[in-house]
């Protein structure tokens, strides 16, 4: 196993003081550190091997083609898809569920057809599918979840109707860090013959992601949150599916033929990746997701179940402290209000000491509402974090809340 | 706590636990709302106002410490003042706030408000500060809502 002193240095920007302090980063719900690795495979690449893909007789552009195919291939691998045709690349996952709206959906729904999601769903798996079901007069239908921040199954089982067109549900949670039963839920949904699309961007840096095992239809996660390169997303789909349904965005790359009269358009993957598409980023992702198998699932899980199982302790101590999400099954993500002090105030003192959350809303307004919040403060863990940054973490939160106490 | 010596003073944090003039104001001649969706603050402010002058002022406010402390400070500078009076304490806050040069605090000019001048190092929270001012702002002409999006 890695050593944590070497994980560290694996990561160059946490080697630096911010605010007069060295770098505590526990905002990686929102964007994930890239290791030198991938930040070197970038500079390689736009320096050495630079070129567009599937137009060039040229040795460069040939080369790149390769490497783009093999990253397409590499994420293939990591979600267990298989075929790499089925792997899509966009622009991140906000854009993969845009696609499956625009391109699945819009031939599907009907007046009064229902697409069912979750109380927990980020924005990005809320606005796509209110937009499409507002072009065609069908609803958005939230299944609810406990206080604790689970799903009730029964309740979400009784929706599931002959209306439900699209099941469509985050895996791990951004703002509660619950991981939902996936598998079971494809499962149900599947048994009344909805397709299901899963919402994979929480999960994919925490846990090995199966989507044979999980037989979900669509799956769906951006690269920034694994640390690979921002921009750049990945939509899994089967293959059936994606064949049968219609272009994105037309352009480039994505047709067969194209005259005056009509155009025909390539199978998956080509069809959906019209213009020249994000060629560094994929690459940058194959090495980001290279790095990741080189640590191993079992060293990420030993260190993030320690840092969370001490973070979950240490907070809990603080009498002021109140805990937001407490499921059983939980990706390294704690949220937190504390009853006198504003999660912006929080957020802001704590960037005085060099340590990076995030506060506010989420981009779960909806989520928020069902708890009767208006926001809350979110530390979010990775296999880098150190037990002494929580300790650090943890001092810094008692002294805020006796600031705002007094 | 030294390293917050420049923004969350004590005088911050006494006006976000006790804002003056915090109710709601209500009938009023003026009001109008303002509202952060970045951070979702949300405010009012009441005014009782003749043709000159503003008699009554209120800033009722769910928000930050900064966002409530400026509300409530803002109501203290504002009672009792003519309009043209506060269109001019209006700017000067402004320009303290977000102005491009540094202010030099005058504290017979910027009262209370010099304590938040601080915010002028916390670039994302600098709008947590001005939310009230817009909104009285706003009041002042008649609008009903002021966003600083």
């Amino acid at each position: 196993m890695k050593e944590d002193t070497d994980i560290r240095k694996d990561f160059p920007i946490l080697n630096q003081e911010i605010n007069g302090k060295p770098l505590i980063y526990l905002d990686n719900a929102a964007t994930t550190q890239k290791p030198k690795v991938v930040i070197d495979r970038l500079s390689d690449f736009l320096s050495k091997e630079n070129a567009n893909i599937h137009r060039g007789v040229h040795y460069l552009s040939m080369n790149a083609t390769t490497l783009y195919d093999e990253a397409r291939s590499c994420v293939a691998n990591f979600i267990n898809a298989e075929n790499d045709d089925e792997i899509i690349f966009v622009r991140g996952a906000t854009e993969a569920i845009n696609l499956v709206a625009r391109s699945f959906c819009n031939e599907k729904l009907e007046p009064d057809d229902e697409i069912l999601i979750t109380e927990m769903e980020h924005h990005a798996n809320i606005v796509p599918w209110q937009l499409i079901a507002g072009e065609h007069g069908a609803r958005v239908v939230p299944a609810p979840i406990t206080d604790e921040g689970e799903m009730d199954l029964d309740q979400f089982e009784s929706l599931l109707n002959e209306r439900t067109k699209l099941l469509a549900f985050v895996h791990a949670s951004n703002a509660l860090g619950t991981i939902n039963p996936a598998k079971k839920m494809v499962e149900i949904a599947h048994r009344k013959g909805i397709p299901v699309l899963i919402d994979g961007a929480q999960a994919v840096a925490h846990q090995e992601v199966n989507v044979q095992d999980l037989e979900c239809d669509f799956y769906v996660f951006s690269s920034h949150k694994i640390f690979g390169p921002d921009g750049l997303g990945v939509l899994y789909g089967r293959k059936e599916l994606l064949n049968k349904m219609t272009p994105y965005q037309g352009g480039g790359d994505m047709i067969e033929t194209v005259s005056f009269d009509g155009t025909t358009f390539r199978p998956s993957p080509e069809r959906f990746e019209a213009g020249t598409p994000n060629i560094s980023g994929a690459i940058g992702l194959k090495a980001a997701i290279d790095y990741i198998n080189d640590i191993g699932w079992e060293t990420i899980h030993e260190k993030e179940s320690l840092l969370m199982n001490h973070a979950n302790e240490s907070l809990g101590k603080i009498p002021s402290i109140k805990l937001i999400g407490t499921a059983e099954n939980k990706v390294p993500v704690l949220s937190f209000t504390i009853d006198s002090a504003h999660p912006h105030d929080i957020a802001t003192i704590l960037d005085t000491k060099g340590i990076a959350v995030r506060a506010g809303h989420h981009c779960a307004q909806p989520l928020m509402k069902r708890l009767g919040l208006s926001a809350t403060t979110r530390a979010s863990l990775s296999f880098y974090n150190k037990v002494d940054e929580i300790n650090q973490l943890t001092e810094a939160l008692k002294e805020i809340s006796a600031l705002f106490e007094s | 706590m030294e390293d917050l010596s420049d923004l969350y003073q004590e005088i911050i944090l006494a006006h976000n636990k006790r804002p003056r003039n915090g109710e709601p104001l209500i009938p009023c001649t003026h009001q109008a709302e303002g509202f952060n969706p970045l951070c979702g603050d949300k405010l009012t402010v009441y005014l009782r106002k003749s043709d000159e002058e503003v008699n009554e002022i209120a800033c009722n406010t769910e928000g930050c410490a900064i966002s409530r402390a400026s509300g409530s400070i803002m109501t203290t500078m504002i009672q009792g003042k003519t309009v043209s009076e506060i269109e001019k304490q209006i700017e000067e806050t402004k320009t303290l706030l977000t102005g491009d040069e540094e202010p030099e605090i005058d504290l017979a000019q910027h009262g209370d408000m010099a304590a938040l001048v601080g915010v002028r190092k916390f670039p994302a929270r600098i709008k947590c500060a001005t939310l009230a001012w817009h909104a009285l702002e706003s009041a002042l002409r008649g609008e009903v809502e002021a966003t600083t999006e």
